[in-house]
């Protein structure tokens, strides 16, 4: 291989950095939005509906069409199929028809010649609506009996009899917000119409097949007309998911009517209007405890809103009951979760899936406990971990991989908990105006789709014949890294460099009905199903070795010096050039299906998930009692990732993940008004971290256990778990406010995100108590 | 007239311009320079940083600020210099910066990286604003994946970087002339005026113009609002008004100068001001928004005007016919009201040096501290002797339609003897000053209770005791 250049300039594995660093940091990634305009190209934009719930009574298009640059205006009576760029439920429209039921949807669509003209043509639209009503919050969906789906209940034993015989009881509720993606690349697609009735998509999706599929069902064709392509996102974190679907069926649609190609390249302020955001939440809560502060009973009631459509609701707010239970042991336990349907923008997948929003009420109750027990939170934490003879989950798998409390031991240690703690109080006693607070909290997350069917994956590998090697799978880069450690396993199976191994762009022609990446699974599936693919080819090669050379194939060994049989040695180029000559095919499909996991909806029991990933933080905070001002002063991690493929790739994401997760629950504040209207659709007032947000002091370290289970390499999954470890973040804050009136038994009432305003009132609220 | 600039060394003319087109779409979809991305069209993501060169003001080197692009209208980069993310690839090669951002985990999608690179280049190499702490020349780039480690700890490791700029300053000493730019675009025009006279005369024929100088606003009319702009002046190249003056009675600020610039001789003035410069945007809009415009443009919400209210700040405007000078309380008559006739412009903002003995205390307050608009803008003024206050200059933006002094409270505190009993009755007075509205950015009752608590925040401060969380340390 040293005879030829490398593909792309790749280092030593195992913390290759990111397959398109060297392109990103020079400008020359390609995002779709990047490459050449065709001159006939049309560009797109949608008119969306002012009210949250109307029916249509007139439109009048007229000054729309009529619009300098205007090409075509399509309406749903124009969509040749099904209009419904839905998931599962059928309920999303392309566009509206007849009846429109948030604020925001997309109601007509405008093509024009350039997108400047499309976006001012599409403010022209005269709809005259006749007002319908509109439920916008948690509480009146509630009032209202407004549902997605029935009321879900998970329950061990009998939570209302423990209640009652409970040494002591307290009852509790808090709101949390939702939170928008903000992924730097808005929506975008473009589609492409082909010969025959056929169409080429370039969409930023997390979920290409799905968009495939829509996109086929929309424009009345089968599938096999369709192809979606996608080489990199710039970020998704779930909002690419079912999301991205809107827009390129808007381009498709386009593109097969006029037979030129289309863009939707959506604005900011309407990507954040019209697109889906993580779910917000009520708790309530009715928790049993001894002194010591240990769970004896919880009935739990979680109620999110939905928004307008199901979208993936269902498995979302699943989500959020199976990590009700994060680390704990909870004895009799009832967990109700009510899906509110509101007339806002449905709701949807967001990094956790609904597991922060579960785990942040069960941490939220604990530290509820430790406060009316007056004991130490991490002590309350500890005293209800899993452990021996308590290993069983509200959904009844077995907690087989439990080494929360290894972790949580260790980090107490390595951060110094208990002497910050110390020095915390004591800052407390000397300071009026600031305060500050500590707090430790353990994730544990669980790992698989919870819809059991989409844990499958395929991949394609094709070794040409100087060696060198391209891979295809089901996953989509998003900026996670899944491309690099994918690279990674396929060159560790010949023991070539990696810079041998190009990656190429995710492909619904190249590796067909592939399940969204998300779910932290992309890693786990792929990388096994490409690791299938490419032990093919090296079976191959060695039967080929066997066979003309008369050794055993199971004594070929692939190294990094070359292809060793008996005492020879050849180059992995050389072996695959005679391996052509030889009439052996190195082409290769792999496949993996996750074993060993099946859930039961209708009980809600079962084993749902492969295993479990771990996570440990301490986070302290300082507030400013005055004005609700604070910040994050340092962060200490310890988060298991199994036996990791890419150090450096994973230590990325739990950083990332952890600020995220922090901006959720400080900054990141979604604002609707009474009639449903989004008030924070832009950057000026929706405020993700920024660098100086980031905790001066921030410790990351790897836990140092492989998974349990074969995954690949023994890894474990890392998107979506560190996201959770920012929850201890907000348990500081509760503990920091608890200090402005420490003789109080009694959590203060706080409320996420907790912004200045949120901390201010809290304060007020727990001094009154 | 063509709009022409100096990239990668060549001479980029264009003719037939669109007046309010922005460089961003000129340079991704006329240019095919995709390395410059636009994250929010609204200058707040920071995905579009390209640094911008100029001469100084000796005619000899080249000074470099990052700016957006994505709200920088193409006649503003008229004689100027442009460096994008396309620019620094030296054959293809990385410079250490990037070759340590791309080994370093700073990028994970990838999206926002190229407007990091800028920053951090011109950091490097002695851009505006280079002698900040890093996260503040960061403030304005959002990165939504990595949670910023690597990016900084690229920043740190990689030092300083050269540039030649010898060959350039020479190119802009040749585009240079001292004459109104002017265009028109079918039935729009548009000026780039060099002299105040010429600013003056262009608004006595123009009185309908729109003037333009950083566009951080009016940017946002156009790739938000699309609105149509009929006539515009663009007045950021007008030496005259980029000057300022710090003598021992205070300072002056030409309607010009960019906040970045003011920022350091702001800070001299006193440390409040500069903390409140330095969090009005991120540094692309500092490098690119000017105080005139801040205040100009009458915005409750400004940040500027509170501050420059309570210190006592008297504004100067002229035209044709002259100048004025007002207090700068009276310029804000009412909700997007302002004294300042069609022809009239901003021409200089003076700020009264605060007396030493002065209690002077600035805060701001929104859900970020960095680029972020304030919920609340409160500003102390208080001059002593002997324990007593003998004038409270207070004022607050966000709290009421125009930024606007505090009476009541003014009233408790002069006086009176400085002490816990005066502020509690002060901040009784200041409840009943402001009605203000609930709105995105916080309620009323926040409002009315965090500028009661900035007012004990004073009180706090002044006892020595610690109140800022920025200031907070470990341990």
């Amino acid at each position: 291989m040293a005879d030829r250049a490398p593909l792309w300039p790749a280092i030593d594995k195992p913390s290759h950095p990111h397959d398109s660093a060297h392109l990103h940091v020079i400008g020359l990634a390609r995002y779709v939005d990047d490459g050449a305009e065709p001159a006939d190209m049309l560009h797109l934009a949608f008119g969306q509906s002012e009210q949250a719930h109307a029916r249509i009574a007139a439109m009048d298009l007229s000054a729309v069409r009529a619009a300098p640059g205007v090409v075509a205006v399509y309406t749903a009576a124009d969509i040749p199929g099904a209009n419904d760029v839905s998931p599962m439920a059928g309920d999303d429209r392309l566009l509206a028809d007849g009846e429109v039921i948030c604020v925001g949807q997309s109601v007509f669509l405008v093509a024009a010649t350039s997108r400047d003209a499309a976006r001012r043509a599409a403010r022209l639209g005269r709809i005259d609506y006749e007002p319908l009503p509109a439920l916008v919050t948690i509480e009146e969906a509630r009032a209202a009996g407004s549902l997605i789906e029935p009321t879900q209940r998970m329950a061990r034993g009998d939570a209302a009899a423990a209640l009652a015989t409970a040494p002591r009881r307290a009852t509790g509720g808090f709101d949390m917000g939702g939170q928008d993606h903000f992924y730097l690349e808005g929506q975008v697609a473009i589609a492409t119409p082909g010969e025959d009735g056929q169409m080429h998509i370039l969409s930023s999706t997390q979920h290409p097949s799905e968009i495939q599929h829509l996109v086929a069902h929309m424009l009345h064709r089968p599938s096999a007309d369709v192809t979606v392509e996608v080489r990199r996102m710039g970020g998704a974190f779930g909002g690419k998911e079912t999301q991205a679907a809107l827009f390129a069926a808007a381009a498709a649609l386009v593109a097969s009517k006029t037979g030129r190609p289309a863009k939707f390249r959506c604005d900011r302020d309407d990507d954040m209007a019209m697109t889906g955001k993580r779910h917000d939440f009520r708790v309530d809560y009715d928790v049993g405890f001894d002194d010591e502060g240990r769970i004896l009973a919880l009935s739990l009631r979680l109620a999110s809103r939905c928004g307008v459509t199901v979208d993936l609701s269902p498995a979302i707010n699943d989500r959020a009951m199976f990590h009700a239970d994060n680390c704990y042991w909870l004895p009799d336990v009832e967990i109700v979760s009510e899906r509110l349907k509101t007339h806002t923008v449905s709701a949807t997948a967001f990094r956790g899936f609904g597991g922060p929003q579960g785990m942040l009420a069960i941490e939220r109750i604990i530290d509820d406990v430790a406060a009316r027990t007056g004991r130490d939170p991490l002590a309350v934490r500890i005293a209800n971990l899993y452990g021996p003879d308590r290993d069983v989950t509200p959904y009844a798998m077995r907690v087989e991989d439990n080494i929360a409390p290894q972790m949580i031991a260790r980090l107490r240690e390595t951060a110094r908990y208990d002497e910050r703690q110390a020095a915390v109080e004591a800052f407390n006693a000397r300071n009026n105006v600031l305060k500050k607070g500590i707090a430790l909290t353990p994730v544990k997350f669980g790992i698989s789709f919870t819809t059991t069917h989409l844990n499958q994956a395929g991949a394609l590998v094709h070794v040409y014949a100087d060696g060198s090697i391209q891979i295809n799978h089901g996953g989509t880069e998003m900026g996670q890294g899944l491309y690099i450690k994918v690279a990674q396993v396929v060159a560790d199976v010949f023991a070539v460099p990696v810079s041998t191994v190009r990656i190429t762009a995710t492909r619904t022609d190249k590796v067909p009905n592939t399940s969204a990446t998300a779910a932290s699974s992309g890693a786990d599936l792929n990388g096994m199903a490409a690791f299938e693919a490419a032990t093919t080819i090296r079976d191959r090669l060695a039967a080929f070795l066997a066979r003309t050379h008369g050794c055993a194939a199971g004594d070929v060994r692939f190294t990094p010096d070359g292809v060793r049989f008996g005492d020879q040695c050849l180059s992995f180029a050389t072996l695959c050039r005679k391996a052509h000559i030889g009439r052996i095919s190195l082409s290769s499909t792999g496949y993996y299906a996750t074993p060993g996991i099946v859930y039961d909806r209708e009980s809600h029991k079962g084993r749902p998930f492969y295993y479990f990933a771990y996570g440990a933080a301490v986070s302290e905070v300082v507030v400013d009692t005055l004005t609700g001002e604070h910040r994050v002063l340092a962060v200490d991690i310890l988060h298991d990732v199994g036996r990791s493929l890419n150090p450096a790739i994973d230590m990325g994401q739990i950083e990332g993940g952890f600020l995220q997760g922090q901006g959720w629950l400080t900054t990141e504040e979604l604002v609707f008004d009474a009639n449903g209207r989004l008030l924070t659709h832009s950057p000026a007032t929706y405020k993700i971290p920024t660098a100086s947000d980031r905790p001066r002091h921030f410790a990351i370290h790897l836990w140092d256990g492989d998974n349990v289970q074969p995954t690949i390499n023994r890894s474990k999954a890392v998107g979506e778990p560190p996201f959770m470890l920012a929850i201890s973040v907000f348990s500081a804050l509760g503990r920091t406010i608890a200090a402005t009136a420490p003789d109080k038994r009694a959590l203060p009432p706080l409320n996420a995100p907790a912004t200045p305003e949120a901390i201010l009132r809290a304060i007020a609220g727990h001094r009154a108590a | 007239m063509s709009v022409r600039f100096i990239l990668d060394g060549e001479i980029v003319d264009i003719s037939d311009v669109d007046p309010t087109a922005t460089l961003l779409d000129h340079l991704r979809y006329r240019m095919s320079r995709t390395g410059t991305k636009e994250g929010c069209a609204e200058g707040d993501c920071g995905a579009c940083t390209v640094l911008v060169g100029e001469l100084d003001a000796d005619g000899t080197r080249v000074d470099w600020r990052a700016v957006n692009a994505c709200i920088l209208f193409l006649p503003m980069i008229h004689g100027k210099a442009l460096l994008t993310v396309e620019s620094l690839a030296d054959g293809g090669a990385l410079n250490p910066l990037q070759a340590c951002m791309a080994a370093n985990g700073s990028s994970q999608c990838g999206f926002c990286t190229p407007g990091f690179v800028m920053s951090l280049y011109g950091r490097a190499v002695g851009a505006s604003g280079h002698d900040l702490p890093v996260e503040d020349v960061l403030a304005g780039n959002l990165c939504r994946c990595t949670g910023y480690g690597p990016i900084l700890e690229a920043a740190a490791t990689t030092g300083a970087l050269t540039r030649d700029d010898a060959a350039l300053a020479q190119q802009l000493r040749d585009l240079a002339s001292g004459e109104t730019v002017a265009g028109i675009y079918g039935d729009r025009r548009w000026f780039v005026p060099r002299t105040a006279d010429a600013l003056a005369d262009l608004l006595a024929a123009h009185p309908d113009a729109r003037m333009v100088a950083g566009a951080t606003d009016v940017g946002l009319w156009v790739t938000k609002g699309l609105r149509v702009i009929d006539t515009l002046i663009f007045v950021g190249d007008i030496a005259e008004l980029r000057t300022m003056a710090e003598t021992d009675e205070g300072l002056t600020i030409g309607a010009g100068v960019r906040y970045a610039q003011a920022h350091a001789a702001c800070a001299r003035l006193h440390p409040d001001l500069g903390e409140l410069v330095r969090r009005i945007g991120g540094l692309q809009v500092r490098n690119a928004a000017t105080i005139g415009g801040n205040i100009a443009n009458g915005s409750p919400i400004g940040d500027g005007p509170p501050a420059l209210i309570a210190l006592g700040a008297t504004l100067t405007l002229r035209s044709h016919m002259g100048r004025r000078t007002m207090p700068l309380e009276d310029y804000f008559l009412d909700y997007g009201k302002q004294d300042r006739r069609s022809w009239e412009y901003v021409e200089s903002v003076h700020i009264p040096r605060p007396a030493p003995d002065s209690i002077v205390h600035i805060s701001k307050l929104s859900r970020r501290f960095d680029s972020d608009i304030s919920a609340v803008c409160g500003a102390f003024r208080l001059d002593m002797a002997d324990g007593v206050v003998t004038q409270a200059r207070v004022a607050f933006g966000g709290m009421a339609a125009t930024p606007r002094r505090a009476p009541l409270c003014e009233a408790a505190l002069t006086g009176q003897p400085f002490t816990e009993e005066t502020i509690a009755a002060a901040a009784d007075a200041l409840r009943e000053d402001y009605a203000p509205l609930t709105d995105v950015r916080g309620t009323a009752a926040y409002r009315i209770d965090a500028a009661v608590g900035l007012l004990w925040r004073l009180w706090h401060g002044a006892q020595g005791e610690a109140v800022s969380v920025l200031e907070a340390q470990l341990g």
